[in-house]
């Protein structure tokens, strides 16, 4: 039965996130963006909220929560609405945990869960993009060849979270039956650090390219089953953090219209501020209902593609948009690091180009 | 939880609205669009008789015709009843079969909608009984005039005292149904008028006038770009006597005006409901679309690489999510009247969005279909001119977004107009 009312267990959730985001994440992030890191301490006090915890089995040490992807939704939001380059960082590990958590067999699940499950923050990620325009997850560069019961994988990612410092990565790279993916452990031969990457934004976030060359696995690091799932659950991520990056920028520049005067008024008096601000509002909601219908898709065990891709799409397209006019509402002074808007309209640029980096 | 799914009743209700709106609607829909001012007197007919079994009065109230309370739709569950949800999914049907008969189907309307608001338990009787059996019967409203659409504050229409009557003069123009309601059926049309011109919103009150009152004439019947088989009616009123109980609301000239806004009240019900005809539309021209691609071999992958995305693949994504994103807005703006929660950011909400999107997807499966979409052997062209409506009456596009706009800002409509 239609229903648009979330949970009091997923409320509460939400609301504690969003009150670390709003007490915590927020006030860190333009010296986080800045200084090119995200604070230890910042990390290691995030932790106490579960986030990778919540959704890996109790056997492992996790809480054993069912992964909703409704919740992880409503999540990434309240993270997306303190600060972009800290939600991922304090989401990385899920990358690796969560698709082993789905897909693993149990001894993948022994040798990698429990490493997430601490007392402490322990760095784990992904590496699926790669570096070049003809980017695309169905014909992906990187290779993974079986050869006398290992399986060797070659080519290059980037945009990778936390690389030099993951425990584990979860490679994706197109086998001979399709897209895999592969627990690659820190320090296997053949996987190389290139360098930690310089982008427009996600300046707080470190993310690596990184190279495989001859990388020698065993034919049990390959998790196997259904990718798809995985994939779209991060499609649903990414326009769920969109969602709280345009958010952010809304009412920032809601707020500053309302106090910023001009010829006699606040601005926000003005029908071109005005209709610009609520253009803006209901963009917002919209791709946010998009987005659940998606992540409720995904917790039903239907397939979600068509509504994930096209939710992730319109989230790129209006967080683009959103932020765009935010700046614009500042005027001169969105233009200057003093306020946040230019630091989330370069976060919120990426959305069309970023894949993977988040799971829910 | 979040739930997007119909519960059962809702979604058999909408196969049968769907069934009707293929079988019965698009058949005699090219006919009734060229011939503007002719009516189908049979499947009005029709229509009417199945509304007298349903729960949907396309726009007025949701007693059933017997007067029993529709048990699947109306009820209690969970405290809250599925009626307008029920609503925006069945008109959504319709509205993909024909939106210009859906708003010809004889019914109370926006009339009936405003007497159902802002009417004495005696007035909703006297008023609204009459659909409940007979021959078919139509409501309507006058708001606009020449001289004021947006701005219904400014409406010169008067109603003067006289005895126990009020007297109407005035000309209002664009009044759907007018003519149906004022001299083809039993029905009545209500009529804004100012008791008191210098009272500003406060003078604003709303009268029933019923059909064929004397001094109520309709002197025109609009030629139209679309929703041509829907009447639309200028009406003159000069010397209009209506029996002093005719007012909905009280007829005292306060600072609370309470006639002008428990009307306004009524459209952010009605404004979901419109939302919902807009992607009525939409769905038509999107479902032709994908069937046309499918036909012609031409796949759309949703996951596909952006560079590998061809135009019309991208083209019609944005088409899907576009109406979409306007039927999620509706439902939830209908969800919130069902859960009795003040609507009226999400009802403009979802107004602005499904009348702009509408317009779009419409105009872009035009231009995608090139020159099948530009004739008149489909019905695409068609849809075009029965969409752009909807970006204007019930609140334009620019209103519906200022109104987003004042409640996102805290502002009245005197700091931001």
């Amino acid at each position: 039965m239609v229903n648009f009312q979330p949970t009091e267990e997923q409320e509460l959730i939400r609301d504690t996130v969003a009150s670390f985001a709003r007490e915590q994440i927020r006030p860190a992030a333009r010296e986080a963006d800045e200084s090119g890191e995200v604070p230890d301490a910042l990390v290691q006090q995030a932790w106490e909220l579960g986030l990778v915890q919540s959704g890996i089995p109790e056997a492992f040490g996790g809480h054993g929560d069912s992964r909703s992807a409704v919740t992880g939704a409503l999540v990434c939001e309240e993270l997306g609405w303190g600060d972009l380059s800290v939600a991922l960082h304090l989401l990385a590990p899920r990358l690796v945990a969560y698709p082993i958590a789905e897909l693993g067999t149990e001894a993948q699940q022994r040798q990698v869960l429990p490493r997430y499950t601490g007392k402490a923050f322990n760095p784990g990620s992904a590496a699926l993009m790669e570096p070049s325009i003809r980017f695309d997850i169905h014909e992906l560069a990187t290779t993974a060849t079986r050869r006398n019961g290992d399986v060797i994988l070659e080519g290059s990612k980037c945009y990778v979270p936390l690389g030099s410092e993951a425990e584990h990565l979860l490679v994706y790279a197109r086998t001979a039956d399709g897209l895999g993916a592969f627990i690659v452990p820190r320090e296997t031969p053949g996987l190389k650090i290139v360098e930690r990457e310089k982008n427009m934004g996600l300046r707080a976030l470190a993310t690596y390219d990184l190279s495989l060359a001859n990388c020698r696995l065993p034919a049990a690091a390959r998790l196997n089953g259904d990718l798809t799932p995985i994939l779209n659950r991060s499609r649903t991520a990414l326009a769920a953090l969109a969602v709280g990056v345009a958010r952010a920028a809304f009412e920032y520049a809601r707020d500053y219209a309302k106090e910023r005067r001009a010829f006699g008024v606040a601005i926000a008096q003005k029908q071109a501020i005005a209709f610009m601000l609520a253009e803006m509002a209901i963009e917002i909601d919209a791709t946010r209902l998009l987005t659940w219908e998606a992540a409720w898709k995904i917790d039903r065990g239907e397939d979600a593609t068509r509504e994930a891709c096209l939710a992730k799409n319109y989230a790129a397209n209006m967080v683009l948009k959103v932020t765009d006019n935010a700046l614009q509402v500042l005027g001169g002074h969105g233009y200057i690091r003093e306020h946040p808007v230019e630091l989330w309209l370069r976060n919120g640029r990426g959305f069309a180009t970023f894949e993977g980096l988040v799971m829910i | 939880m979040i739930d997007f799914a119909l519960s059962e009743e809702i979604e058999n209700y909408r196969q049968l609205i769907h069934a009707l709106a293929e079988n019965t609607m698009r058949p005699i829909s090219r006919e009734y669009d060229e011939r503007e001012h002719e009516k189908p007197r049979e499947w009005l007919r029709m229509m009417w008789d199945v509304s007298q079994g349903s729960s949907v009065t396309f726009g007025g109230s949701s007693e059933k015709k017997d007067g029993k309370k529709d048990r699947a739709v109306d009820a209690k569950r969970d405290g809250h009843s599925e009626r307008f949800l029920n609503s925006a999914v069945s008109i959504e049907e319709l509205s993909w079969g024909d939106a210009g008969l859906y708003l010809s189907i004889p019914n109370p309307g926006l009339g009936g909608a405003a007497v159902a608001a802002a009417g004495t338990p005696e007035q909703r009787r006297r008023f609204l009984e009459r659909f409940k059996g007979g021959e078919p019967k139509w409501g309507a409203m006058a708001i606009t005039e020449p001289g004021c659409g947006s701005d219904s504050a400014a409406i010169t229409t008067t109603a003067v005292r006289d005895g126990d009557q009020w007297v109407l003069n005035g000309t209002k123009i664009f009044c759907t149904s007018g003519l149906m309601a004022a001299q083809e059926s039993e029905g009545f049309v209500v009529v804004w008028a100012t008791v008191d011109k210098s009272a500003g919103r406060a003078g604003i009150k709303a009268f029933v006038v019923d059909h064929h009152t004397p001094g109520m004439t309709v002197t025109k019947v609009e030629d139209k770009l679309g929703i041509r088989a829907s009447d639309t009616a200028s009406i003159v009123f000069e010397d209009c006597r209506i029996p002093l109980d005719n007012i909905l609301g009280s007829p005292e000239v306060k600072g609370a005006t309470d006639g002008f806004k428990g009307v306004m009240a009524t459209f952010d019900a009605t404004r979901p409901i419109v939302a919902a005809s807009a992607i009525g539309i939409g769905r038509a021209a999107v479902d032709f679309v994908r069937e046309v691609l499918q036909r012609e071999g031409v796949t759309i992958h949703y996951d596909a690489a952006p560079h590998k995305l061809t135009a019309v693949e991208r083209d019609f994504m944005e088409m899907e999510s576009n109406l979409q994103a306007a039927r999620l807005l509706t439902w939830r703006a209908a969800w919130m009247m069902d859960q009795g929660m003040h609507n009226n950011l999400e009802a403009s909400m979802a107004k602005a969005k499904a009348g702009l999107a509408v317009t779009q997807v419409t105009q872009k499966a035009v231009e995608l279909l090139g020159p099948l979409g530009y004739s008149r052997k489909l019905l695409l062209e068609k849809w075009m001119r029965d969409a752009k409506i909807n970006d204007i009456f019930e609140g334009t596009q620019q209103i519906n977004v200022m109104i987003v706009a004042r409640r996102i800002l805290g502002y009245s409509s005197k700091e931001l107009n």
